[in-house]
Protein backbone atom coordinates (compact mmCIF):
# COMPACT_ATOMS: atom_id res chain seq x y z
CA UNK A 1 0.00 0.00 0.00
CA UNK A 2 2.71 2.44 0.93
CA UNK A 3 4.48 3.10 -2.40
CA UNK A 4 1.10 3.39 -4.11
CA UNK A 5 -0.01 5.80 -1.41
CA UNK A 6 3.12 7.94 -1.79
CA UNK A 7 2.73 8.06 -5.56
CA UNK A 8 -0.89 9.04 -5.20
CA UNK A 9 0.08 11.75 -2.73
CA UNK A 10 2.72 13.09 -5.11
CA UNK A 11 0.27 13.20 -8.01
CA UNK A 12 -2.36 14.87 -5.89
CA UNK A 13 0.07 17.51 -4.79
CA UNK A 14 1.27 18.14 -8.35
CA UNK A 15 -2.26 18.67 -9.57
CA UNK A 16 -3.28 20.76 -6.56
CA UNK A 17 -0.18 22.95 -6.91
CA UNK A 18 -0.24 23.21 -10.68
CA UNK A 19 1.54 26.55 -11.02
CA UNK A 20 4.55 25.90 -8.75
CA UNK A 21 4.81 22.44 -10.27
CA UNK A 22 4.84 23.92 -13.74
CA UNK A 23 7.47 26.46 -12.69
CA UNK A 24 9.70 23.70 -11.31
CA UNK A 25 9.28 21.67 -14.47
CA UNK A 26 9.98 24.68 -16.68
CA UNK A 27 13.16 25.53 -14.82
CA UNK A 28 14.39 21.98 -15.25
CA UNK A 29 13.46 22.13 -18.92
CA UNK A 30 15.31 25.39 -19.56
CA UNK A 31 18.38 24.25 -17.67
CA UNK A 32 18.57 20.92 -19.44
CA UNK A 33 18.03 22.58 -22.78
CA UNK A 34 20.89 25.01 -22.21
CA UNK A 35 23.16 22.26 -20.89
CA UNK A 36 22.23 20.03 -23.80
CA UNK A 37 23.35 22.67 -26.27
CA UNK A 38 26.34 23.74 -24.26
CA UNK A 39 27.94 20.39 -23.52
CA UNK A 40 28.59 19.50 -27.20
CA UNK A 41 29.68 23.07 -27.94
CA UNK A 42 32.23 23.01 -25.12
CA UNK A 43 33.42 19.63 -26.23
CA UNK A 44 33.77 20.68 -29.86
CA UNK A 45 35.58 23.87 -28.93
CA UNK A 46 38.04 22.33 -26.50
CA UNK A 47 38.50 19.45 -28.92
CA UNK A 48 39.36 21.87 -31.68
CA UNK A 49 41.66 23.83 -29.39
CA UNK A 50 43.43 20.65 -28.33
CA UNK A 51 43.80 19.58 -31.90
CA UNK A 52 45.46 22.87 -32.76
CA UNK A 53 47.72 22.62 -29.74
CA UNK A 54 48.67 19.15 -30.83
CA UNK A 55 50.33 20.69 -33.86
CA UNK A 56 52.90 22.44 -31.71
CA UNK A 57 56.26 20.70 -32.16
CA UNK A 58 59.99 21.09 -32.36
CA UNK A 59 61.96 20.22 -35.50
CA UNK A 60 65.39 18.78 -34.97
CA UNK A 61 67.37 19.08 -38.20
CA UNK A 62 70.39 16.85 -38.48
CA UNK A 63 73.58 17.72 -40.30
CA UNK A 64 73.69 16.76 -43.96
CA UNK A 65 76.49 14.32 -43.38
CA UNK A 66 74.82 12.52 -40.47
CA UNK A 67 75.29 8.79 -40.76
CA UNK A 68 72.91 6.02 -39.87
CA UNK A 69 74.66 5.61 -36.49
CA UNK A 70 74.35 9.35 -35.81
CA UNK A 71 70.61 9.12 -36.48
CA UNK A 72 70.27 6.17 -34.14
CA UNK A 73 72.27 7.98 -31.46
CA UNK A 74 70.14 11.12 -31.65
CA UNK A 75 66.99 9.04 -31.60
CA UNK A 76 68.15 7.23 -28.45
CA UNK A 77 69.08 10.60 -26.95
CA UNK A 78 65.62 12.00 -27.66
CA UNK A 79 63.91 8.94 -26.37
CA UNK A 80 65.80 8.48 -23.11
CA UNK A 81 67.79 11.55 -22.06
CA UNK A 82 65.86 14.69 -22.89
CA UNK A 83 63.01 15.91 -20.67
CA UNK A 84 59.50 16.81 -21.87
CA UNK A 85 59.64 14.62 -24.96
CA UNK A 86 56.27 13.29 -26.01
CA UNK A 87 56.29 11.70 -29.44
CA UNK A 88 59.25 11.46 -31.78
CA UNK A 89 58.72 11.05 -35.49
CA UNK A 90 61.62 10.56 -37.88
CA UNK A 91 61.38 12.02 -41.35
CA UNK A 92 64.21 10.91 -43.56
CA UNK A 93 65.72 13.04 -46.33
CA UNK A 94 63.91 10.96 -48.94
CA UNK A 95 60.56 11.15 -47.20
CA UNK A 96 60.86 14.90 -46.72
CA UNK A 97 61.78 15.30 -50.34
CA UNK A 98 58.84 13.26 -51.50
CA UNK A 99 56.47 15.25 -49.28
CA UNK A 100 57.74 18.62 -50.35
CA UNK A 101 57.81 17.65 -53.99
CA UNK A 102 54.22 16.67 -53.85
CA UNK A 103 53.31 19.97 -52.31
CA UNK A 104 55.36 22.13 -54.63
CA UNK A 105 56.25 20.15 -57.76
CA UNK A 106 57.63 23.02 -59.91
CA UNK A 107 60.12 24.32 -57.36
CA UNK A 108 61.50 20.89 -56.65
CA UNK A 109 61.69 20.20 -60.37
CA UNK A 110 64.36 22.91 -60.58
CA UNK A 111 66.46 21.44 -57.84
CA UNK A 112 68.58 18.61 -58.95
CA UNK A 113 69.67 17.06 -55.65
CA UNK A 114 67.70 16.76 -52.43
CA UNK A 115 68.51 19.80 -50.27
CA UNK A 116 66.61 18.57 -47.26
CA UNK A 117 68.19 17.13 -44.12
CA UNK A 118 67.03 14.22 -42.01
CA UNK A 119 64.56 15.56 -39.43
CA UNK A 120 63.10 14.51 -36.09
CA UNK A 121 59.66 15.98 -35.41
CA UNK A 122 59.48 16.04 -31.62
CA UNK A 123 56.11 16.64 -29.96
CA UNK A 124 56.36 17.84 -26.35
CA UNK A 125 54.64 15.84 -23.60
CA UNK A 126 52.22 18.74 -23.22
CA UNK A 127 51.97 21.63 -25.64
CA UNK A 128 52.86 24.16 -22.91
CA UNK A 129 56.29 22.57 -22.50
CA UNK A 130 57.38 23.23 -26.03
CA UNK A 131 59.84 25.99 -25.15
CA UNK A 132 61.39 23.97 -22.35
CA UNK A 133 61.84 21.13 -24.78
CA UNK A 134 63.62 23.42 -27.19
CA UNK A 135 65.90 24.66 -24.42
CA UNK A 136 66.65 21.12 -23.41
CA UNK A 137 67.64 20.19 -26.95
CA UNK A 138 69.63 23.36 -27.60
CA UNK A 139 70.56 25.25 -24.41
CA UNK A 140 71.23 28.95 -24.91
CA UNK A 141 74.97 29.62 -24.81
CA UNK A 142 76.71 32.38 -22.87
CA UNK A 143 77.38 34.30 -26.06
CA UNK A 144 73.73 34.27 -27.04
CA UNK A 145 73.72 31.54 -29.70
CA UNK A 146 72.38 28.08 -29.13
CA UNK A 147 74.45 24.95 -29.00
CA UNK A 148 72.64 21.72 -29.78
CA UNK A 149 73.14 18.84 -27.35
CA UNK A 150 74.54 16.57 -30.00
CA UNK A 151 77.27 17.26 -32.50
CA UNK A 152 75.31 15.86 -35.42
CA UNK A 153 72.35 18.17 -34.83
CA UNK A 154 72.50 21.09 -37.17
CA UNK A 155 69.66 23.12 -35.74
CA UNK A 156 66.73 22.93 -33.32
CA UNK A 157 63.76 24.97 -34.38
CA UNK A 158 60.22 25.57 -33.30
CA UNK A 159 57.82 27.50 -35.48
CA UNK A 160 58.19 30.39 -33.15
CA UNK A 161 55.52 33.03 -33.69
CA UNK A 162 52.95 30.42 -34.64
CA UNK A 163 53.64 28.40 -31.51
CA UNK A 164 53.11 31.17 -28.98
CA UNK A 165 50.01 32.39 -30.79
CA UNK A 166 48.46 28.95 -30.81
CA UNK A 167 49.28 28.42 -27.17
CA UNK A 168 47.77 31.68 -25.91
CA UNK A 169 44.73 31.57 -28.17
CA UNK A 170 43.79 28.03 -27.28
CA UNK A 171 44.44 28.64 -23.60
CA UNK A 172 42.03 31.58 -23.64
CA UNK A 173 39.42 29.52 -25.45
CA UNK A 174 39.73 26.64 -23.01
CA UNK A 175 39.65 28.85 -19.94
CA UNK A 176 36.63 30.74 -21.22
CA UNK A 177 34.79 27.51 -21.96
CA UNK A 178 35.68 26.05 -18.57
CA UNK A 179 34.56 29.22 -16.82
CA UNK A 180 31.30 29.29 -18.73
CA UNK A 181 30.67 25.64 -17.99
CA UNK A 182 31.20 26.18 -14.25
CA UNK A 183 28.99 29.27 -14.25
CA UNK A 184 26.29 27.44 -16.13
CA UNK A 185 26.32 24.46 -13.78
CA UNK A 186 26.22 26.72 -10.72
CA UNK A 187 23.38 28.71 -12.26
CA UNK A 188 21.43 25.53 -13.07
CA UNK A 189 21.78 24.15 -9.56
CA UNK A 190 20.80 27.50 -8.05
CA UNK A 191 17.83 27.89 -10.36
CA UNK A 192 16.46 24.44 -9.72
CA UNK A 193 17.06 24.44 -5.99
CA UNK A 194 15.53 27.89 -5.68
CA UNK A 195 12.43 26.88 -7.57
CA UNK A 196 12.08 23.83 -5.38
CA UNK A 197 12.64 25.85 -2.25
CA UNK A 198 10.01 28.38 -3.28
CA UNK A 199 7.43 25.73 -3.98
CA UNK A 200 8.24 23.99 -0.72
CA UNK A 201 8.18 27.23 1.21
CA UNK A 202 4.57 27.79 0.28
CA UNK A 203 3.86 24.36 1.71
CA UNK A 204 5.86 24.80 4.87
CA UNK A 205 2.73 25.05 6.96
CA UNK A 206 1.43 21.85 5.46
CA UNK A 207 4.62 20.04 6.45
CA UNK A 208 4.41 21.49 9.93
CA UNK A 209 0.84 20.26 10.36
CA UNK A 210 1.76 16.82 9.09
CA UNK A 211 4.49 16.60 11.69
CA UNK A 212 2.16 17.73 14.46
CA UNK A 213 -0.37 15.02 13.72
CA UNK A 214 2.32 12.37 13.98
CA UNK A 215 3.78 11.88 10.51
CA UNK A 216 7.37 10.67 10.45
CA UNK A 217 9.97 12.50 8.40
CA UNK A 218 10.14 9.80 5.77
CA UNK A 219 6.36 9.65 5.51
CA UNK A 220 6.41 13.33 4.61
CA UNK A 221 9.55 13.19 2.50
CA UNK A 222 8.65 10.38 0.09
CA UNK A 223 5.78 12.12 -1.69
CA UNK A 224 7.95 15.22 -2.09
CA UNK A 225 10.84 13.22 -3.51
CA UNK A 226 8.54 11.38 -5.90
CA UNK A 227 7.09 14.71 -6.91
CA UNK A 228 10.60 15.99 -7.60
CA UNK A 229 11.41 12.90 -9.65
CA UNK A 230 8.25 13.22 -11.69
CA UNK A 231 8.70 16.93 -12.37
CA UNK A 232 12.40 16.50 -13.11
CA UNK A 233 11.68 13.64 -15.49
CA UNK A 234 8.93 15.59 -17.25
CA UNK A 235 11.18 18.62 -17.67
CA UNK A 236 14.11 16.46 -18.74
CA UNK A 237 12.12 14.46 -21.28
CA UNK A 238 10.61 17.60 -22.78
CA UNK A 239 14.05 19.20 -23.04
CA UNK A 240 15.63 16.12 -24.60
CA UNK A 241 12.77 15.91 -27.07
CA UNK A 242 13.33 19.55 -28.02
CA UNK A 243 17.07 18.91 -28.37
CA UNK A 244 16.34 15.92 -30.58
CA UNK A 245 14.06 17.98 -32.80
CA UNK A 246 16.68 20.73 -32.94
CA UNK A 247 19.39 18.26 -33.87
CA UNK A 248 17.37 16.70 -36.66
CA UNK A 249 16.00 19.97 -38.01
CA UNK A 250 19.05 22.24 -37.71
CA UNK A 251 22.26 20.37 -37.05
CA UNK A 252 22.05 17.29 -39.23
CA UNK A 253 21.49 19.19 -42.52
CA UNK A 254 24.45 21.45 -41.69
CA UNK A 255 26.85 18.76 -40.62
CA UNK A 256 27.18 17.62 -44.22
CA UNK A 257 28.70 21.02 -45.03
CA UNK A 258 30.77 21.79 -41.96
CA UNK A 259 33.33 19.36 -40.75
CA UNK A 260 33.64 21.11 -37.37
CA UNK A 261 30.04 20.41 -36.36
CA UNK A 262 30.49 16.74 -37.04
CA UNK A 263 33.66 16.80 -34.96
CA UNK A 264 34.24 13.31 -33.65
CA UNK A 265 35.02 14.49 -30.09
CA UNK A 266 31.42 15.44 -29.20
CA UNK A 267 29.24 13.22 -27.08
CA UNK A 268 26.72 11.01 -28.89
CA UNK A 269 23.10 12.13 -28.74
CA UNK A 270 21.89 8.99 -27.00
CA UNK A 271 24.49 9.26 -24.26
CA UNK A 272 23.83 12.98 -23.91
CA UNK A 273 20.10 12.32 -23.51
CA UNK A 274 20.72 9.72 -20.81
CA UNK A 275 23.16 11.97 -18.93
CA UNK A 276 20.74 14.90 -19.04
CA UNK A 277 17.77 12.80 -17.91
CA UNK A 278 19.65 11.25 -15.03
CA UNK A 279 20.96 14.66 -13.99
CA UNK A 280 17.55 16.35 -14.11
CA UNK A 281 15.82 13.60 -12.16
CA UNK A 282 18.67 13.32 -9.67
CA UNK A 283 19.04 17.03 -9.08
CA UNK A 284 15.33 17.64 -8.56
CA UNK A 285 14.87 14.62 -6.29
CA UNK A 286 17.92 15.48 -4.22
CA UNK A 287 16.93 19.13 -4.28
CA UNK A 288 13.47 18.45 -2.87
CA UNK A 289 14.68 16.18 -0.14
CA UNK A 290 17.51 18.52 0.90
CA UNK A 291 15.29 21.60 0.88
CA UNK A 292 12.64 19.71 2.81
CA UNK A 293 15.09 18.81 5.55
CA UNK A 294 15.01 22.34 6.88
CA UNK A 295 11.23 22.36 7.20
CA UNK A 296 11.11 19.00 8.91
CA UNK A 297 12.69 20.37 12.06
CA UNK A 298 9.43 21.06 13.87
CA UNK B 1 -20.41 3.51 53.43
CA UNK B 2 -19.99 6.81 51.69
CA UNK B 3 -17.36 7.88 54.17
CA UNK B 4 -15.43 4.69 53.61
CA UNK B 5 -15.55 5.23 49.86
CA UNK B 6 -14.32 8.76 50.10
CA UNK B 7 -11.57 7.76 52.49
CA UNK B 8 -10.38 5.11 50.10
CA UNK B 9 -10.31 7.66 47.34
CA UNK B 10 -8.30 10.03 49.49
CA UNK B 11 -5.81 7.30 50.28
CA UNK B 12 -5.44 6.56 46.61
CA UNK B 13 -4.79 10.17 45.85
CA UNK B 14 -2.16 10.70 48.55
CA UNK B 15 -0.28 7.50 47.91
CA UNK B 16 3.30 7.72 46.64
CA UNK B 17 3.48 8.01 42.85
CA UNK B 18 5.19 4.65 42.56
CA UNK B 19 2.37 2.84 44.32
CA UNK B 20 -0.24 3.68 41.73
CA UNK B 21 -0.53 4.10 38.02
CA UNK B 22 1.31 7.20 36.78
CA UNK B 23 -0.69 10.31 36.05
CA UNK B 24 -1.51 10.90 32.44
CA UNK B 25 0.05 14.32 32.64
CA UNK B 26 2.50 15.47 35.24
CA UNK B 27 4.21 18.86 35.22
CA UNK B 28 6.97 19.43 37.74
CA UNK B 29 8.29 22.97 37.96
CA UNK B 30 7.93 23.49 34.26
CA UNK B 31 8.98 26.86 32.85
CA UNK B 32 9.10 28.10 29.29
CA UNK B 33 10.68 31.44 28.49
CA UNK B 34 10.43 32.61 24.92
CA UNK B 35 12.92 35.36 25.63
CA UNK B 36 14.18 37.53 28.46
CA UNK B 37 10.89 39.47 28.55
CA UNK B 38 8.37 36.98 27.13
CA UNK B 39 7.48 34.51 29.82
CA UNK B 40 5.33 31.72 28.41
CA UNK B 41 4.97 29.55 31.50
CA UNK B 42 6.52 29.82 34.95
CA UNK B 43 7.24 26.90 37.25
CA UNK B 44 3.95 25.14 36.72
CA UNK B 45 3.36 21.94 38.71
CA UNK B 46 0.23 19.82 38.49
CA UNK B 47 -0.90 16.40 37.47
CA UNK B 48 -3.91 15.02 35.68
CA UNK B 49 -5.26 11.53 36.24
CA UNK B 50 -6.71 9.13 33.75
CA UNK B 51 -10.23 9.75 32.60
CA UNK B 52 -10.29 13.30 33.93
CA UNK B 53 -11.91 16.19 32.10
CA UNK B 54 -9.87 19.27 32.89
CA UNK B 55 -10.24 22.88 31.86
CA UNK B 56 -7.30 25.15 31.44
CA UNK B 57 -8.36 28.76 31.71
CA UNK B 58 -6.73 32.16 31.70
CA UNK B 59 -6.81 35.39 29.80
CA UNK B 60 -5.10 35.89 26.49
CA UNK B 61 -1.35 35.37 26.64
CA UNK B 62 -1.52 33.54 29.95
CA UNK B 63 0.32 30.53 28.53
CA UNK B 64 -2.41 28.02 27.71
CA UNK B 65 -1.24 27.28 24.20
CA UNK B 66 2.32 27.20 25.47
CA UNK B 67 1.35 24.42 27.85
CA UNK B 68 -0.34 22.49 25.04
CA UNK B 69 2.68 22.89 22.78
CA UNK B 70 4.92 21.63 25.53
CA UNK B 71 2.71 18.56 25.86
CA UNK B 72 3.07 17.59 22.21
CA UNK B 73 6.78 18.42 22.23
CA UNK B 74 6.34 21.15 19.67
CA UNK B 75 8.49 23.27 21.98
CA UNK B 76 10.88 22.30 24.77
CA UNK B 77 10.60 23.58 28.34
CA UNK B 78 13.39 25.80 29.62
CA UNK B 79 13.17 24.15 33.04
CA UNK B 80 11.35 21.35 34.82
CA UNK B 81 10.14 17.95 33.71
CA UNK B 82 6.99 16.92 31.92
CA UNK B 83 5.79 13.37 32.17
CA UNK B 84 3.04 11.91 30.05
CA UNK B 85 1.82 8.49 31.15
CA UNK B 86 4.93 8.30 33.31
CA UNK B 87 7.31 9.01 30.48
CA UNK B 88 9.71 11.94 30.65
CA UNK B 89 9.21 13.92 27.45
CA UNK B 90 12.82 15.11 27.38
CA UNK B 91 13.84 11.50 26.89
CA UNK B 92 11.85 11.11 23.69
CA UNK B 93 14.26 11.42 20.79
CA UNK B 94 13.46 13.47 17.70
CA UNK B 95 12.86 10.29 15.76
CA UNK B 96 10.38 8.97 18.30
CA UNK B 97 8.35 12.16 18.53
CA UNK B 98 5.91 11.27 15.72
CA UNK B 99 5.09 7.98 17.41
CA UNK B 100 4.55 9.78 20.69
CA UNK B 101 2.25 12.33 19.06
CA UNK B 102 0.04 9.62 17.64
CA UNK B 103 -1.11 8.85 21.18
CA UNK B 104 -2.37 12.36 21.62
CA UNK B 105 -5.27 13.92 19.81
CA UNK B 106 -4.85 17.66 19.41
CA UNK B 107 -7.36 20.28 18.40
CA UNK B 108 -5.26 23.29 17.55
CA UNK B 109 -6.33 26.81 18.32
CA UNK B 110 -5.95 27.63 14.62
CA UNK B 111 -7.31 24.21 13.50
CA UNK B 112 -4.23 23.45 11.38
CA UNK B 113 -6.17 21.64 8.69
CA UNK B 114 -4.35 20.69 5.52
CA UNK B 115 -5.65 23.22 2.99
CA UNK B 116 -5.46 21.07 -0.13
CA UNK B 117 -7.28 18.10 1.31
CA UNK B 118 -10.98 17.50 1.67
CA UNK B 119 -12.62 17.04 5.06
CA UNK B 120 -12.50 13.30 4.54
CA UNK B 121 -8.81 13.31 3.57
CA UNK B 122 -7.87 15.60 6.44
CA UNK B 123 -9.32 13.17 8.93
CA UNK B 124 -7.96 10.18 7.04
CA UNK B 125 -4.46 11.66 7.16
CA UNK B 126 -4.26 11.10 10.90
CA UNK B 127 -4.85 7.41 10.20
CA UNK B 128 -2.58 7.27 7.17
CA UNK B 129 0.41 8.47 9.17
CA UNK B 130 -0.01 5.49 11.46
CA UNK B 131 0.03 3.15 8.47
CA UNK B 132 -3.61 2.14 8.79
CA UNK B 133 -5.04 0.04 6.00
CA UNK B 134 -7.47 1.51 3.52
CA UNK B 135 -10.16 -0.73 4.90
CA UNK B 136 -9.65 0.61 8.39
CA UNK B 137 -9.78 4.18 7.11
CA UNK B 138 -12.98 3.54 5.20
CA UNK B 139 -14.49 2.12 8.35
CA UNK B 140 -13.41 4.76 10.85
CA UNK B 141 -13.51 8.09 9.04
CA UNK B 142 -17.20 8.20 8.09
CA UNK B 143 -18.07 7.17 11.63
CA UNK B 144 -16.22 9.98 13.31
CA UNK B 145 -17.49 12.47 10.73
CA UNK B 146 -21.04 11.41 11.45
CA UNK B 147 -20.38 11.79 15.16
CA UNK B 148 -19.09 15.33 14.62
CA UNK B 149 -22.01 16.20 12.34
CA UNK B 150 -19.97 16.55 9.17
CA UNK B 151 -21.52 13.73 7.18
CA UNK B 152 -22.68 16.12 4.45
CA UNK B 153 -19.35 17.92 4.11
CA UNK B 154 -17.06 14.99 3.29
CA UNK B 155 -15.78 16.42 0.04
CA UNK B 156 -15.53 20.07 0.97
CA UNK B 157 -12.15 21.72 1.32
CA UNK B 158 -11.33 23.59 4.51
CA UNK B 159 -11.73 26.98 2.86
CA UNK B 160 -15.28 26.03 1.92
CA UNK B 161 -16.25 25.44 5.54
CA UNK B 162 -17.44 27.77 8.26
CA UNK B 163 -15.24 28.29 11.30
CA UNK B 164 -17.35 25.97 13.40
CA UNK B 165 -17.25 23.27 10.76
CA UNK B 166 -13.49 23.54 10.54
CA UNK B 167 -13.32 23.22 14.28
CA UNK B 168 -15.38 20.06 14.07
CA UNK B 169 -13.03 18.66 11.45
CA UNK B 170 -10.15 19.42 13.81
CA UNK B 171 -11.93 17.55 16.60
CA UNK B 172 -12.70 14.64 14.28
CA UNK B 173 -9.08 14.40 13.19
CA UNK B 174 -7.86 14.59 16.77
CA UNK B 175 -10.12 11.78 17.83
CA UNK B 176 -10.22 9.43 14.85
CA UNK B 177 -7.31 7.42 16.29
CA UNK B 178 -9.11 7.11 19.63
CA UNK B 179 -6.11 8.51 21.46
CA UNK B 180 -6.00 8.05 25.22
CA UNK B 181 -5.33 11.75 25.67
CA UNK B 182 -7.14 14.57 23.92
CA UNK B 183 -5.92 18.17 24.02
CA UNK B 184 -8.21 20.88 22.76
CA UNK B 185 -6.85 24.41 22.50
CA UNK B 186 -9.78 26.85 22.47
CA UNK B 187 -12.04 24.42 20.66
CA UNK B 188 -14.88 26.91 20.99
CA UNK B 189 -12.71 29.92 20.17
CA UNK B 190 -14.83 32.01 17.85
CA UNK B 191 -18.05 30.06 17.89
CA UNK B 192 -21.53 31.12 18.81
CA UNK B 193 -22.77 29.79 22.17
CA UNK B 194 -24.93 27.08 20.63
CA UNK B 195 -22.09 25.66 18.52
CA UNK B 196 -19.76 25.93 21.50
CA UNK B 197 -22.12 23.80 23.49
CA UNK B 198 -22.20 21.31 20.63
CA UNK B 199 -18.40 21.02 20.63
CA UNK B 200 -18.27 20.73 24.41
CA UNK B 201 -20.89 18.00 24.28
CA UNK B 202 -18.75 16.21 21.76
CA UNK B 203 -15.69 16.46 24.00
CA UNK B 204 -17.73 15.26 26.92
CA UNK B 205 -18.93 12.28 24.93
CA UNK B 206 -15.33 11.50 24.07
CA UNK B 207 -14.34 11.82 27.71
CA UNK B 208 -17.01 9.32 28.66
CA UNK B 209 -15.29 6.69 26.54
CA UNK B 210 -12.36 6.90 28.96
CA UNK B 211 -10.24 9.46 27.17
CA UNK B 212 -8.49 12.05 29.31
CA UNK B 213 -9.46 15.47 28.00
CA UNK B 214 -7.69 18.77 28.58
CA UNK B 215 -9.47 21.81 27.20
CA UNK B 216 -7.89 25.24 27.07
CA UNK B 217 -10.32 28.12 26.92
CA UNK B 218 -10.74 31.65 28.18
CA UNK B 219 -14.46 31.24 28.43
CA UNK B 220 -14.42 31.10 32.24
CA UNK B 221 -18.19 31.32 32.75
CA UNK B 222 -18.83 28.28 30.62
CA UNK B 223 -16.18 26.41 32.58
CA UNK B 224 -17.65 27.38 35.92
CA UNK B 225 -21.03 26.11 34.83
CA UNK B 226 -19.62 22.77 33.85
CA UNK B 227 -18.29 21.99 37.31
CA UNK B 228 -15.17 20.25 36.19
CA UNK B 229 -11.63 20.48 37.39
CA UNK B 230 -10.18 23.85 36.47
CA UNK B 231 -6.58 24.92 36.15
CA UNK B 232 -6.17 28.65 35.84
CA UNK B 233 -3.11 30.37 34.48
CA UNK B 234 -2.31 34.01 34.97
CA UNK B 235 0.69 35.45 33.20
CA UNK B 236 2.27 32.04 32.99
CA UNK B 237 1.67 31.10 36.60
CA UNK B 238 -0.75 28.44 37.81
CA UNK B 239 -3.03 30.38 40.15
CA UNK B 240 -5.99 28.00 40.61
CA UNK B 241 -6.41 24.26 40.62
CA UNK B 242 -9.88 23.31 41.77
CA UNK B 243 -11.19 19.80 41.71
CA UNK B 244 -14.81 20.65 41.02
CA UNK B 245 -15.42 17.38 39.32
CA UNK B 246 -16.95 15.81 42.38
CA UNK B 247 -19.90 18.18 42.26
CA UNK B 248 -21.02 17.20 38.80
CA UNK B 249 -22.99 14.11 38.07
CA UNK B 250 -20.64 12.06 35.98
CA UNK B 251 -23.14 9.84 34.21
CA UNK B 252 -25.31 12.48 32.62
CA UNK B 253 -26.14 11.69 29.06
CA UNK B 254 -25.06 14.19 26.46
CA UNK B 255 -28.43 15.88 26.21
CA UNK B 256 -28.61 16.48 29.95
CA UNK B 257 -25.06 17.74 29.85
CA UNK B 258 -26.01 20.19 27.13
CA UNK B 259 -29.01 21.31 29.16
CA UNK B 260 -26.69 21.93 32.10
CA UNK B 261 -24.47 24.12 29.97
CA UNK B 262 -27.43 26.17 28.80
CA UNK B 263 -28.83 26.69 32.31
CA UNK B 264 -28.46 30.28 33.44
CA UNK B 265 -26.95 29.34 36.81
CA UNK B 266 -26.86 25.70 37.67
CA UNK B 267 -27.16 24.43 41.20
CA UNK B 268 -24.43 22.06 42.30
CA UNK B 269 -25.68 18.59 41.64
CA UNK B 270 -24.78 15.56 43.65
CA UNK B 271 -24.93 12.20 42.01
CA UNK B 272 -25.71 9.02 43.95
CA UNK B 273 -22.67 7.13 45.11
CA UNK B 274 -23.54 4.07 43.04
CA UNK B 275 -23.26 6.11 39.89
CA UNK B 276 -19.86 7.35 40.83
CA UNK B 277 -18.70 3.80 41.42
CA UNK B 278 -19.91 2.90 37.95
CA UNK B 279 -17.95 5.77 36.49
CA UNK B 280 -14.82 4.67 38.25
CA UNK B 281 -15.17 1.18 36.84
CA UNK B 282 -15.55 2.57 33.36
CA UNK B 283 -12.50 4.73 33.86
CA UNK B 284 -10.50 1.75 35.03
CA UNK B 285 -11.36 -0.15 31.88
CA UNK B 286 -10.28 2.79 29.80
CA UNK B 287 -7.10 2.91 31.82
CA UNK B 288 -6.18 -0.62 30.85
CA UNK B 289 -6.62 0.27 27.21
CA UNK B 290 -4.44 3.29 27.83
CA UNK B 291 -1.68 1.11 29.20
CA UNK B 292 -1.56 -0.88 26.02
CA UNK B 293 -0.80 2.25 24.09
CA UNK B 294 1.37 3.98 26.66
CA UNK B 295 3.46 1.19 28.09
CA UNK B 296 5.42 2.36 31.09
CA UNK B 297 8.01 0.61 33.13
CA UNK B 298 7.05 2.29 36.37
CA UNK B 299 4.24 -0.08 37.15
CA UNK B 300 4.88 -3.38 38.87
N1 LIG C 1 6.89 31.65 19.62
C1 LIG C 1 6.83 32.60 20.55
N2 LIG C 1 7.83 33.49 20.66
C2 LIG C 1 7.80 34.46 21.60
N3 LIG C 1 6.80 34.62 22.47
C3 LIG C 1 5.77 33.76 22.41
C4 LIG C 1 5.73 32.72 21.45
N4 LIG C 1 4.60 32.03 21.63
C5 LIG C 1 3.96 32.62 22.64
N5 LIG C 1 4.64 33.67 23.13
C6 LIG C 1 4.26 34.50 24.26
O1 LIG C 1 4.01 33.67 25.36
C7 LIG C 1 2.88 34.12 26.06
C8 LIG C 1 1.87 32.99 26.21
O2 LIG C 1 1.37 32.66 24.92
P1 LIG C 1 0.26 31.56 24.69
O3 LIG C 1 0.12 31.36 23.24
O4 LIG C 1 0.61 30.38 25.49
O5 LIG C 1 -1.02 32.28 25.27
P2 LIG C 1 -2.50 31.71 25.38
O6 LIG C 1 -2.81 31.56 26.81
O7 LIG C 1 -2.66 30.52 24.52
O8 LIG C 1 -3.32 32.92 24.81
P3 LIG C 1 -4.69 32.88 23.93
O9 LIG C 1 -5.79 32.70 24.90
O10 LIG C 1 -4.74 34.22 23.28
O11 LIG C 1 -4.57 31.76 22.97
C9 LIG C 1 2.35 35.32 25.31
O12 LIG C 1 2.77 36.47 26.00
C10 LIG C 1 3.00 35.23 23.97
O13 LIG C 1 3.26 36.52 23.49
MG1 LIG D 1 -3.68 30.06 22.86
Amino acid sequence: MKPAFFIKEAMRSISRNAIPSFAAMASVLVTVLVLGVFIPVVQATTGAANEVRGRVLVDVYLKKDATQTDIARVQALLRDKVAHVGKVAFVSKAQAYAQEKKRNPEAYQLLGANPLPDTFRVTPDTPDNVLKLRDALAPAGVAGGRTPVDASIEQVKNRKDETTKILTATRVVKLAMGGLAILLIVASVLLISNTIRLSLFSRRREVEVMKLVGATDSFIRWPFVIEGVVLGALGGVAAVALLGVGKIALLDPLSADFALIAAPQTIGFGLLAVVLLVASVGVSAAGSSISLRKFLRV
Amino acid sequence: MAIVERHKQELERSAAPRDRAPSVIEFRGVSKNYGPTNGGLETASFSIQRGEFVFLVGSTGSGKSTLMKLLIKEIEPTAGTIRVAGRDLSEITRKKVPYYRRNIGIVFQDFKLLPDRTVYDNVAYALQVTGSSRKEIRAKVPDILRLTGLATKLHSFPDQLSGGEQQRVAVARAFVNHPPLLLADEPTGNLDPETSVGIMQLLYRINRTGTTVLVATHDATMVDRMRRRVLELHQGRLVRDELDAQYARADMNTAEFGALLREPSPEPKRGPQADRQRERDAAREARDEFDDIFPTDERP
